[in-house]
């Protein structure tokens, strides 16, 4: 792409090749051959990180649409059998679904560097445009795969995002329901999300290819900001710039497989474990944390045209840098006021996205608004007059004396990955503080044999835990994810196969038609399913004085609480993922005889410490003895809610041993493969320096 | 790669290169298993290809019927003596996939003949009692099985197979 290529091939086959497609000479111009400046730090591969993004999700994708059924009945439950039957499918679901996150990770450290850098100023305008394109059909496709699990976040995210576009005076309501298919969001909007959010990775990269094409007419910029202008500015891409950005790919492969293996929901929300329901949103909805700092700027504005408005203009903005920005010296390492005010902004964002996940109310309106007017202000006040009043340092001559004259000096770098990284954890924790619910106490951290890394179920309480299940829970909750045979799967309780087939057979599930047409009754098969105590929805809530007992399959994944500043940014250390545990174990225990005094229970009720509300429908389910184990285990109700929580984590997530077991091989293959990468990127640079 | 100061220390920094390479590409072959292995069936859809036993009480001589399993047709015909007798009269030697009748059903319950109803040329199923054998015969291209569910003109290759089956009782057997 640069230049007719001077690439001959030797072997006569490829030679014949060239002669009719010169593919070979462009890759090569392209990839090999092509000069990139030679002062370029690590804040540069992200370009090749994101690339390498792109494909993961793509090739997951089409993995995951191979197995996923896009229809409301089923959505839900299609992504649930992913994680449990598909071979590896626990992996390549979290590949895709923590992917998502690692991406947009990727592409805000590139647009921060773009900014500092001064990527966006002549000749590179068009460049910087096509990122912004990119960006923009990223939020749309990150948006749209959230909707696909149908969980109830998918949902009510989806129509509060759709509903944005109501706000367009009068065809806004017609263009909502052009989105949706139908009155409200349903099964029609689920499957055009479907197709769109297979359709837009590709023409992502489509853009790519553009962004890539202007990339190699304009040249990289740099951290000096000066255009290379000898042979000694630049070193070719292969094997300099292929090795740096390999080494930066495995460093970036070992962070995005932390959350792939340890913190799998960590960046999601416990309520998507809950399925859609369009008669309930939940308490706070909150988008996905890549959005919140536009969520907060709708938020802040109290009109709802203008709230959109500047949301979306926050993202347009962007797109006009190159003219806002008129500085002739590109990087901010020699403009010192701007490189300040770079700094002031880049917090300003985090504090948006950390304001995105707050409720909006009191305080947090107002920091919105001051936050949201400094986030304009950078743009069309800071950056213009910048332009005019500042008297930027002198820039080297070249990129060669850049580089000189760096040798000695790297402080800055490492204490800006630092802030970066604080700020990133920040962030991205914000996400789950949302949540908070008034006056609910936090139930008490227990211990759990499949907390941190190496965790592992303890199979004697599991196999309690379905005792307990089966003896109290069962009467009015379903296991409907849970097949019988499941129980003799590895990583679970350790039934045999014929302990299983055993067990099935105790229960009496529905099957038919027969010949005659009549549904009939059989015993249970290892392939069953666990059958559930109510027929519908509607005789479950009848027999429990209008409350739905929720089905238990996911329970310990779909409840949480928030563990607020500074916990979980440390939970992002500790891999502490255990908050359902916790809540599950600690309802069962947190029941109280007498309310507090001053809180009238409603009729019905039962008062629960950890039960958001405290009144609970459901009446205290176990007492001491009420279960006998034959193990010697003791009969008490500490003993029943530690054994039934275990039992029902694994049944959440049946595959957990394996990913942890998974994690640590991975771990241990990157951290070689990182070592030799950084050991040959030194040996190769040793002859650029 | 080569360039002049790589002379210093040639093998150290070719082991380097190889070494990478070599764990860059065992990492590249070990991603690929669970791309690929996620094709096969999934726990669930291998938990109900299970056994199914099937009824023969109900199926009387001359007649058939057919059954899935693992997504399959299954025929079950039961025969009569002639059709039986049929089976057995040819010689073995001259069919194009040589195998004798007793080799096709269970000793003592010659009546029955349970085979896997899809044609071994290119997967049609057959039309039971049809053809010039009185077996079966497949519609697509014309091949023609015996009443023993042998090949005996046609482009399909084998005979019609015999899925794994036992009886459990005189007239109940288990298929798989
Ligand atoms: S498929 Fe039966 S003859 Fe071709």
């Amino acid at each position: 792409m640069s230049g007719p290529s001077d690439y001959q091939p030797t072997n006569p086959a490829l030679k014949w090749i060239e002669r009719r497609l010169p593919i070979l000479g462009l890759m090569h111009s392209s990839f090999v051959a092509y000069p990139t400046p030679r002062n370029l730090n690590y804040w540069w591969t992200f370009g090749a990180i994101l690339s390498m993004m792109l494909g993961v999700q793509i090739i997951t994708g089409v993995i995951l649409a191979m197995h996923y059924t896009p229809h409301v009945d089923m959505a839900f439950k299609s992504v649930e059998s992913i994680v449990r039957d598909v071979n590896y499918g626990w992996l390549l679901r979290n590949m895709h679904a923590t992917g998502a996150s690692m991406f947009f990770v990727a592409v805000y450290v590139h647009m921060f560097r773009g900014l500092y850098y001064g990527s966006y100023k002549e000749p590179r305008e068009i460049l910087w445009i096509l990122g912004v394109i990119i960006y923009l059909l990223m939020m749309a496709t990150g948006f749209m795969g959230y909707v696909l699990p149908w969980g109830q976040m998918s949902f009510w995210g989806a129509t509060v995002i759709t509903n944005l576009f109501s706000a367009i005076p009068y065809v806004g309501d017609s263009i909502v329901t052009l989105l949706w298919g139908g009155y409200s969001v349903g099964n029609p909007t689920l499957n055009r999300f479907f197709s769109l959010h297979y359709l837009l990775p590709f023409v992502i990269a489509g853009v790519v290819v553009l962004h890539v094409w202007a990339l190699h007419v304009a040249g990289q910029n740099n951290p000096a900001g000066v255009e290379p202008k000898t042979e000694k500015d630049t070193v070719p891409f292969t094997p300099y710039a292929t090795m740096k950005d390999a080494f930066g790919v495995s460093c970036f492969m070992l962070f995005f497989a932390w959350f792939i293996f340890y913190m799998p929901n960590y960046l999601g929300e416990a309520d998507n474990y809950i399925p859609a329901n369009p008669g309930v949103t939940p308490a706070h909805i909150v988008p996905e944390w890549y959005y919140l700092p536009f969520y907060a700027i709708l938020r802040s504005i109290p009109n709802k045209l203008a709230g959109v408005v500047a949301m979306f203009g926050a993202i347009l903005v962007l797109a006009f840098l190159p003219w806002l920005d008129t500085a002739r010296t590109k990087s901010s390492k020699y403009r010192p006021l701007a490189k300040q005010f770079f700094w002031i902004f880049v917090v300003v964002c985090v504090l948006l996205g950390w304001l995105g996940a707050k409720p909006a109310e009191g305080i947090y309106v107002i920091a919105g608004r001051v936050l949201t007017f400094c986030y304009f202000a950078y743009f069309l006040i800071v950056l213009p007059l910048l332009s005019r009043i500042e008297k930027p340092r002198p820039v080297p001559n070249s990129i060669a004396d850049d580089v000189l004259a760096k040798a000695g000096k790297s402080a800055p770098m490492v204490s800006s990955v630092i802030a970066l990284a604080v700020a990133g954890a920040l962030f991205a924790g914000s996400a789950p503080s949302a949540r908070a619910a008034e006056g609910q106490a936090a139930p008490p951290s227990q211990k759990w044999s499949f907390a941190g890394p190496f965790g592992k179920f303890d199979r004697g309480a599991m196999q309690r835990g379905l005792k307990v299940y089966k003896e109290v829970c069962a009467s009015c909750h379903g296991l409907s994810y849970i097949a019988f045979r499941n129980l003799a799967d590895p990583g679970g309780p350790g039934f045999s196969v014929a302990q299983s087939a055993a067990f099935a057979s105790e229960y009496k599930v529905k099957d038919g038609p027969n010949d005659a047409g009549d549904m009939f009754e059989r015993p249970g098969r290892p392939a069953d399913y666990f059958p559930s105590p109510f027929p519908n929805e509607q005789a479950a809530r009848a027999a429990n004085g209008g409350a739905l007992p929720p089905d238990l399959s996911l329970i310990t994944k779909a409840r949480s609480y928030p563990r607020g500043f500074p916990m979980f940014v440390v939970d992002l250390f500790t891999q502490f993922q255990e908050q359902g545990p916790n809540y599950v174990s600690g309802l069962l225990q947190g029941y109280e005889e007498k309310p507090p005094a001053g809180f009238t229970l409603p009729e019905g009720s039962s008062y629960n410490k950890y039960f958001p509300g405290h009144a609970i429908k459901m009446p205290n389910p176990l007492s001491d003895g009420q279960v006998t184990y034959d193990d010697g285990s003791p009969a008490t109700v500490a003993q029943y809610a530690k054994d039934v929580t275990t039992f029902l984590m694994w049944t959440a997530e049946p595959h957990m041993e394996a990913r942890k077991k998974l994690g640590l091989q991975v771990f241990v293959f990157l951290i070689l493969l990182t070592g030799l990468l950084y050991f040959t990127k030194k040996k190769i640079w040793a002859d650029a320096h | 790669m080569t360039t002049a100061s790589s002379a210093d220390h040639p093998t150290r920094r070719d082991f380097l290169f190889v070494a990478t390479g070599a764990v860059a590409a065992v990492g590249g072959a070990a991603t690929l298993v669970p791309f690929i292995s996620q094709m096969n069936p999934d726990a669930s859809t291998i938990a109900a290809g299970a056994p199914i036993e099937v009824d023969l009480a109900p199926i009387a001589e001359g007649q058939d019927i057919k059954v899935f399993w693992r997504g399959k047709p299954i025929f079950i015909s039961h025969r009569t003596k002639k059709q039986i007798d049929e089976a057995r009269k040819v010689p073995v030697a001259s069919l194009p996939d040589p195998q004798s009748d007793e080799a096709r059903v269970k000793p003592g319950k010659d009546q029955w003949l349970v085979v896997i109803g899809i044609c071994t040329h290119l997967g049609c199923i057959p039309i039971a009692h049809e053809g010039q054998y009185d077996g079966f015969f497949c519609p697509c291209h014309g091949s023609q099985y015996d009443t023993s569910g042998r090949i005996r003109s046609g482009p399909a290759p084998t005979n019609l197979p015999v899925p794994p089956y036992q009886f459990v009782s005189d007239t109940k057997i288990q298929i798989g």
